[in-house]
């Protein structure tokens, strides 16, 4: 009687999706592991497993760790929002630093009627990049939240798994 | 068949059909758009995605895919992703700021009380 061949034990969560053996030299064994099915099957859903191997491939070795980490981000935001993905987030954020740039100068400028002449409070240090970063997105186009229902969407976005 | 094929299906190299799904948001004078796009997710996943939302929103859809694409494609590891990360920082640097600058108020306010307190004693 001919046996069921049982699958690798160790084959990684990309090869047990795609249905396939994992070679030694597997490109996504090191980064999505057996224990991990989730976060393959949303990247594969989002970009497709030969364009994430296609990816991966392109940048360096100590590297791809990174990647998968942004990929895999990037895949769960698209997914959560299928519409605007990661520029509703970027939009959203940008509205949010709008808002604190303005409640901070409000603040600065009591704080400056309140210290007086003789008290130095000191200036912003403002990064070009920054300025840059707050126009990205048109987001007056996108129907974005207000308030609390900003801050609570902004704090189920999570943190990038990097800094 | 539409007489003139849509970006996709000329980069495809097939024939571009009156319901082509891609057609409405893939002119044919911006080959570089798919191009992105069929870079980064593929054509099949990106038909799969917008055959999924209703026609309305697909507009949007194919441009956000665009631009996440563009900045994958000019940053192969951290994406858009990279930017999230960059503005998650800045706001939290700010909010701790804004928190300083409101104590610092609060401060001063006490302080001037005070004066004008000892000034009638």
């Amino acid at each position: 009687m001919r046996g069921h061949e049982p699958r690798s034990s160790s084959s990684c969560a990309a090869c047990k999706l795609l249905k396939r053996r994992c070679t030694p030299t597997c490109i996504f064994a090191p980064y999505f592991r057996s224990s991990d099915p989730i976060t393959f099957a949303k990247v594969h859903k989002v970009f497709g497993a030969s364009n994430v191997s296609k990816l991966l491939s392109e940048v360096p070795d100590e590297q791809r760790q990174e990647t998968v980490n942004s990929l895999a981000y990037e895949a769960e935001v698209r997914l959560k929002d299928p519409v605007y993905g990661c520029i509703g987030a970027i939009a959203s954020l940008q509205k949010k630093m709008l808002e604190l740039q303005h409640d901070l100068a409000v603040a600065r400028t009591r704080l400056l009627a309140h210290s007086g002449a003789n008290n130095h409070v000191p200036p912003l240090d403002d990064s070009p990049e920054l300025a840059a970063f707050l126009d990205l997105v048109p987001y007056s186009d996108l129907m974005l939240l207000d308030g609390s229902s900003l801050d609570a969407y902004l704090y189920d976005l999570g943190q990038p798994p990097f800094v | 068949m539409n007489p003139k094929r849509c970006a996709a299906c000329k980069y495809l190299r097939r024939r571009c059909p009156k319901d082509c799904i891609f057609a409405p948001y893939f002119p044919p004078n911006d080959p570089e758009k798919f191009a992105y796009i069929h870079r980064i997710y593929g054509a099949g996943n990106v038909s799969k995605m917008l055959q999924q939302l209703p026609v309305q929103t697909r507009a949007e859809a194919v441009e956000s895919l665009c631009f996440e694409a563009k900045c994958r494609v000019e940053d192969p590891v951290y994406g858009c992703v990279g930017i999230i990360s960059l503005l998650q920082t800045e706001i939290q640097k700010t909010e701790i700021l804004l928190a300083k600058t409101q104590a610092e108020i609060v401060v001063a306010q006490i302080k001037h009380s005070q004066n004008q307190n000892s000034e009638f004693m």
